[in-house]
């Protein structure tokens, strides 16, 4: 089997091995991305020259019995919200095009300390606002199992990159669904942490109070492998949890033998009914009776509040972006337009010009959405009372998990849609995040695990499973177990049967 | 229902230091109305004994020891400037034109 396509565990053990070497590994996929990417465009920037040189820096420690760690020599792509010293970092904005950042994220800093050589960076909505990757300065990301549809967002790059075989391993940020959804229409895996259990350190900051950084991958177990890698404490983020991670990787090797017995599975009401794709529902349901066949217990649980969870994420993220954003001023970095033949603009007239210039339709919606969300007189009533509502969610959340261990739904309510379709339509893409915002809003971890094809158009579906904060390791021995037995029961990965993608197309 | 009129947006804009041209006021008018009408349902959800959430987790103050640590050079820091004169940023004038 080509080494792109094997798992990010499967490279570790072959470098391990001496079978291949992280400078192939790192050049099969470099190849592989000048082959597709014209057709996939999930990455803004290739470091071809950078990642080889890492990956001759990892064999050399290789050689010398010395790697720093397991995926040592395993390549990556990092989503472009992350800040990377001395590779650009747009945010899949105009008003940061060409900066490079003089520091990396901690996140990065990670997986340079481990040896892990960075490929690139990926495709996203702007400043992570969307549910399609479509709201990209820079253009669309295609989703490899069918070009003409999205592939969710806002990390649809990082989703694409990992389902299209041109990176095995990938980092996301989750700020309503960000890294689930995609997962989801791609038939790929994505895990959103507990808030506060990876650091956002270098993170360009959407909504400070829901944004977690997380892995993107094809299988469960390479997620806890990233997992573990990028997690845990990191004095440079004031909300970063000062406890040791629990242990992801075992978690995922339990789970995939494929027992849950005792386990409690909880299916929330509320995420189902109108507006869920049928292939969805069956597929879902499918999953739900494996997972009882491998000895979970499954109740049915009722989530009340999460009706409203759209609505308040809707109000609290526009007031926390905009307030975020606002550092976009024209003086320190990024892009600076002068007022059309204004040589004497002041620096409020050149700030307002970069701005309109510089943001795109749903990144300005959102700011003036979350200006008007903060303006005295409508505070109470709308930041004021969404912040109630949060409270309530977390309540819902407590009382669900009295009664199961995880919870669980679709990740998203359809399967992807074709590119264009929900564009200029807001209300409509929102609705992609119904089942996934519920975790942010309480900052419970959750994951995406794909639960197969939907009968009624053959794209993929997501399987969510959500656990109480700081217990993330629930999500990987559910999400393992589930995962073994959907692969045995389809024969083999589900991306077996995605499009090849050879350079033919387009 | 709320309804958000163009001259509205005109001021947020304001508010928020974004040029909208006029073809933007008109797109964003009634797609900001429609998104308002929507989260306005929350309104009600909550009594008044409910405490806020600002953070999903509890936040407490986090100290460090008070001893330098590095940081940015000047050249990293001005590395994405604009504009750039004597190691500073350099911006547009800050006063108005009678000034």
């Amino acid at each position: 089997m080509s080494i792109i396509r094997r798992t990010a565990a499967e490279i570790a053990d072959a470098l391990a091995t001496g079978e291949t070497t992280s400078v192939e590994v790192t050049r099969a996929h470099l190849d592989r991305i000048a082959e597709v990417d014209g057709a996939v465009h999930a990455f803004l920037h290739v470091d071809a020259e950078g990642a080889l040189e890492q990956a001759a820096a990892s064999d050399a420690r290789r050689a010398a019995g010395a790697p720093l760690h397991a995926l040592d020599g395993v390549p990556i792509a990092v989503k472009d919200v992350l800040a990377t010293e001395g590779l650009p970092t747009t945010c899949g904005s105009k008003i940061l095009e060409g900066w490079i950042p003089p520091y990396d994220a901690t996140v990065v800093r990670k997986l340079r300390a481990a040896g892990l050589p960075i490929l690139g960076k990926t495709n996203m909505d702007e400043f992570a606002m969307g549910s399609s990757t479509e709201h990209s300065a820079y253009g669309p990301t295609h989703n490899p199992w069918d070009l003409d549809r999205i592939p969710g967002g806002s990390g649809g790059g990082s989703a694409a990159a990992v389902a299209s075989f041109e990176a095995p391993l990938a980092l996301g940020t989750d700020t309503g669904g960000s890294i689930r959804q995609p997962g989801a229409v791609t038939g790929t895996v994505g895990v959103k942490p507990t808030y506060g259990g990876v650091s956002r350190y270098g993170l360009v900051a959407l909504a400070n109070s829901l944004d977690q950084v997380g892995p993107v991958t094809r299988t469960v177990l390479d997620s806890a492998l990233l997992h573990e890698l990028v997690g845990g404490h990191d004095p440079l983020d004031s909300t970063s949890i000062d406890q040791p991670l629990p242990s992801l990787v075992d978690a995922a090797r339990r789970g995939a033998t494929g027992d849950l017995t005792g386990v409690r599975v909880g299916v929330i009401t509320e995420l189902s009914g109108d507006g869920w794709q049928p292939g969805v529902m069956t597929r879902f349901q499918e999953s739900v009776e494996l997972l009882v066949k491998a000895g979970a217990e499954v109740v049915e649980v009722s989530c009340p509040t999460f009706v409203h969870a759209l609505a308040t994420y809707y109000l609290i993220l526009p007031a926390e972006a905009s307030s975020n954003l606002a550092k976009f001023d024209a003086m320190r970095y990024g892009l600076r337009v002068w007022p059309e033949g204004r040589p004497d603009a002041s620096a409020e007239e050149v700030m307002r010009a970069t701005r309109d210039a510089g943001f795109g339709d749903e990144v300005k919606r959102r700011i003036i959405l979350g200006t008007y969300a903060l303006s005295s007189g409508y505070y109470d009533a709308y930041y004021g009372q969404a912040q109630k509502v949060r409270t309530l969610i977390s309540r819902d959340f407590e009382a669900a998990f009295a009664k199961a261990d995880v919870l669980v739904s679709p990740t998203a309510p359809t399967t992807a849609f074709k590119l264009g379709e929900k564009l200029d339509d807001p209300l409509s893409m929102y609705l992609n995040d119904l089942a996934t915002i519920p975790a942010n809003l309480a900052g419970v971890p959750g994951i995406s695990v794909p639960s197969g094809l939907a009968d009624e158009d053959g794209l993929p579906a997501g399987f969510q499973i959500l656990a109480p904060a700081l217990a993330d390791d629930r999500l990987y021995r559910v999400g393992a177990a589930l995962e073994a037995a959907l692969t045995d029961q389809w024969g083999g990965p589900l991306l077996d049967r995605a499009p090849e993608l050879n350079g033919d197309v387009r | 229902m709320p309804e958000i009129t163009r001259d509205e947006v005109a001021h947020l804009a304001d508010l928020a230091r974004i040029d909208l041209s006029d073809a933007e006021l008109d797109h964003l008018a009634p797609q900001l109305t429609v998104i308002l009408e929507s989260v306005a349902s929350i309104s009600g959800v909550a009594g008044d004994d409910v405490p806020p959430t600002s953070h999903a987790l509890p936040l407490t103050n986090v100290f460090r020891e008070d001893v330098n640590t590095p940081c940015l050079t000047p050249e990293q820091a001005l590395s994405g400037a604009p504009a750039v004169e004597q190691q500073r940023f350099s911006v547009p004038r800050i006063l108005g034109e009678e000034a």
